[in-house]
């Protein structure tokens, strides 16, 4: 069990590793010189130069990897070009809000997807079982900011239920926190809720065909106990790493979520960062990003283990 | 005798080829439709689609009229013809990404199925690359060149190759094992041989499947970027530039941002449900699954 775990954490650092080499690399790999470009077209050359030095591009390419591995490491995420403040700071401002949307998500759509999915296959053919197929084809097919802004129109434009924009901290009470989050989960938890309960509803499929289940229904067990506490803990393994893969489909979706509903989290940071082209703070993100995508599904290779003790790496 | 002659004949069971192909594979039929009237309506813009860049300041965010069939913008351009001339784009996109991303995860795939050191390290870098959002990734990717439809169409395979060279070693590492590759190696035969005739055939029906989501979710990513302002530049109308530069209307002019959406949700749809057509058609164990 404990050797599974440190091979798992080898190769989560390996992977970091490779992300880390690739967001250095894309500054270089890009055609044309980058300080121009993050200068900007009007730029002067000596305003080029100086993006240059702050960016360390003067230096050979081995050092200017290691000394932003160096730095990285010691949680020195870069200055932003733009505002000149510590892009680590910056991103913790932005941290509450983005990570309040995701969990909320994350949650909210789990319980949602898995629940619709185990009914759907329980009652397979049946009108929730149909019209659960033809959501999830929607929810693959609509834009999350399509979802977002009809979402917006109906229930805060016209029936005005829920506000049409921005964030409350937690801080400032539940309901404001959660009125505000509503609108935004729902639009990012879409295409995320479609792809569990798709998967949920084969996976309970395969296993409710499955001879064991005949035997707990012979022995008496309800319906609850065979659905929850015998099929679903065998069909657990591929529900459970969708909802890892799907993180990566959350963390696109937030950024363009946080800027339709106009939450100030990372993803907005991001856009900004683009429209400014403040590459050292698309750099921070990224690695943010990419950083919790890997641990989220670390964490998923971990919960294996519990549902399935067979598991062994 | 006569009442013989008046017996109703029961209509011949659809024999003809296109007939019976539609009737046991609607979502093929529907969704390669749909697809088809769409190409055609892109393609064929210029001849009744009208001006998409024409501004007229005097109809600014005018709902939905005979002369306007889906409404003006905030600049008073017709939002039909910027719907229609969207399509071109957005469809140009999918399609190249698709292809290009089977293509790369082709060759890289059976290289990386068939040769066990150049795995080892490929697939190491393609777990790295899978690691971190496409979004993100074309963002970064779009933000450090000028732009243009080939930078948005590049940074947007990059992230979907992976998916595909691990599609393409599964079906190779699970070849290598028949028997008739078996047979083919003792027969003497090359290794370029044995990929392009033993290994490569198993390999197109899945990939082709996968492609299609490929393209389905390129669309989505371009409609994206140009949302955030990380895609097509915004003086070429496509759908997500449509939404962007539309935010601020929502309230007064719904239209602006409604009707480009429905195109992108039917285009992409239309896409999935050919993909699941396919799959069902062509890998059947899969699809009683799913």
């Amino acid at each position: 069990m404990g050797l599974y775990i440190a091979r798992r954490l080898a190769a989560t650092l390996l992977v970091m590793a490779l992300v880390g080499v690739f967001i250095f690399l894309l500054l270089h790999i890009a055609p044309g010189d980058p300080a121009a470009v993050i200068a900007g077209d009007n730029a002067t050359p000596q305003q080029i130069a100086d993006i240059r030095h702050q960016l360390g591009l003067d230096l050979p390419v081995p050092v200017q990897f290691g000394r932003w591995v160096w730095q990285l490491l010691h949680g020195n995420f870069g200055i932003s070009i733009f505002s000149q403040a510590p892009v680590l700071t910056l991103i913790e401002q932005r941290l509450p809000a983005t990570i309040s949307l995701t969990l909320l998500t994350m949650g909210f759509a789990a319980v949602l997807a898995v629940g619709a999915g185990v009914l759907a296959a329980w009652r397979a053919g049946g009108l929730l079982d149909r019209g659960l197929m033809a959501f999830s084809a929607l929810g693959f097919s609509v834009p999350v900011f399509v979802v977002g802004y009809l979402l917006i129109y109906v229930f805060a434009m016209r029936l005005g239920w829920l506000p049409v924009q921005g964030y409350a901290p937690l801080a400032a009470g539940i309901w404001p926190w959660l009125s505000h989050l509503l609108l935004p989960a729902l639009a990012l938890g879409m295409a995320y809720v479609a792809l569990i309960a798709r998967i949920t509803r084969a996976s309970m499929l395969e296993v409710l065909a499955e001879d064991y289940m005949r035997t707990a229904r012979a022995k008496g067990a309800s319906a609850s106990s065979m659905l929850l506490h015998h099929a679903l803990r065998n069909a657990g393994v591929p529900i459970v790493t969708v909802i890892g893969i799907g993180v990566a489909l959350l963390i696109s979706g937030v950024v363009i979520t946080e800027t339709v509903f106009n939450i100030p989290g990372l993803g907005r940071l991001t856009v900004d960062a683009i429209t400014n082209r403040d590459y050292p703070i698309i750099q921070g993100v990224i690695v943010v990003f990419s950083g919790a995508y890997v641990l989220v599904n670390l964490a998923v290779d971990l919960v294996y283990t519990v549902i399935d003790p067979r598991i062994r790496y | 005798m006569s009442q013989a002659a008046t017996l109703p004949i029961a209509a011949a069971p659809a024999r003809t080829g296109w007939r019976r192909f539609a009737r046991r594979n609607p979502t093929i039929c529907l969704g390669g439709g749909i697809i088809a009237v769409m190409v055609l309506l892109a393609v064929f813009a210029p001849l009744y689609a009208g001006n998409p860049y024409l501004m007229t300041p005097m109809h600014r965010l005018e709902p939905p009229s005979a002369e306007a069939w889906f409404g003006t913008d905030n600049l008073g351009r017709d939002v039909f013809a910027r719907t229609v001339y969207g399509a071109q784009i957005s469809l140009l996109v999918g399609f190249s990404v698709g292809v290009s991303a089977m293509l790369g995860g082709l060759v890289i795939g059976l290289l990386a199925g068939y040769y066990r050191r150049f795995d080892a390290v490929v697939m190491r870098l393609m777990d790295g690359l899978m690691a971190i959002p496409n979004i993100l990734l074309a963002i970064a990717l779009v933000s450090l060149t000028h732009g243009g439809v080939g930078i948005v169409i590049l940074a947007i395979v990059i992230p979907e190759v992976p998916r595909d060279v691990r599609l393409v070693r599964a079906v190779v590492l699970a070849t290598r094992e028949q028997p008739y590759v078996e047979a083919a190696l003792a027969g003497g035969a090359r290794t370029g041989k044995i990929l392009r005739r033993h290994i490569l055939p198993s390999t197109i029906a899945p990939l082709t499947v996968q492609g299609t989501y490929v393209c389905a979710s390129a669309i989505l990513v371009e409609a994206g970027l140009s949302f955030l302002g990380a895609g097509i530049p915004p003086n070429i109308p496509t759908w997500g530039n449509m939404i962007a530069s539309s935010r601020l209307y929502l309230g007064i002019a719904p239209w602006t941002i409604f009707f480009p959406g429905c195109a992108i949700a039917l285009v992409v749809l239309a896409v999935n449900m050919l993909g699941d057509g396919l799959r069902d058609r062509l890998d059947p164990r899969l699809a009683r699954s799913l």
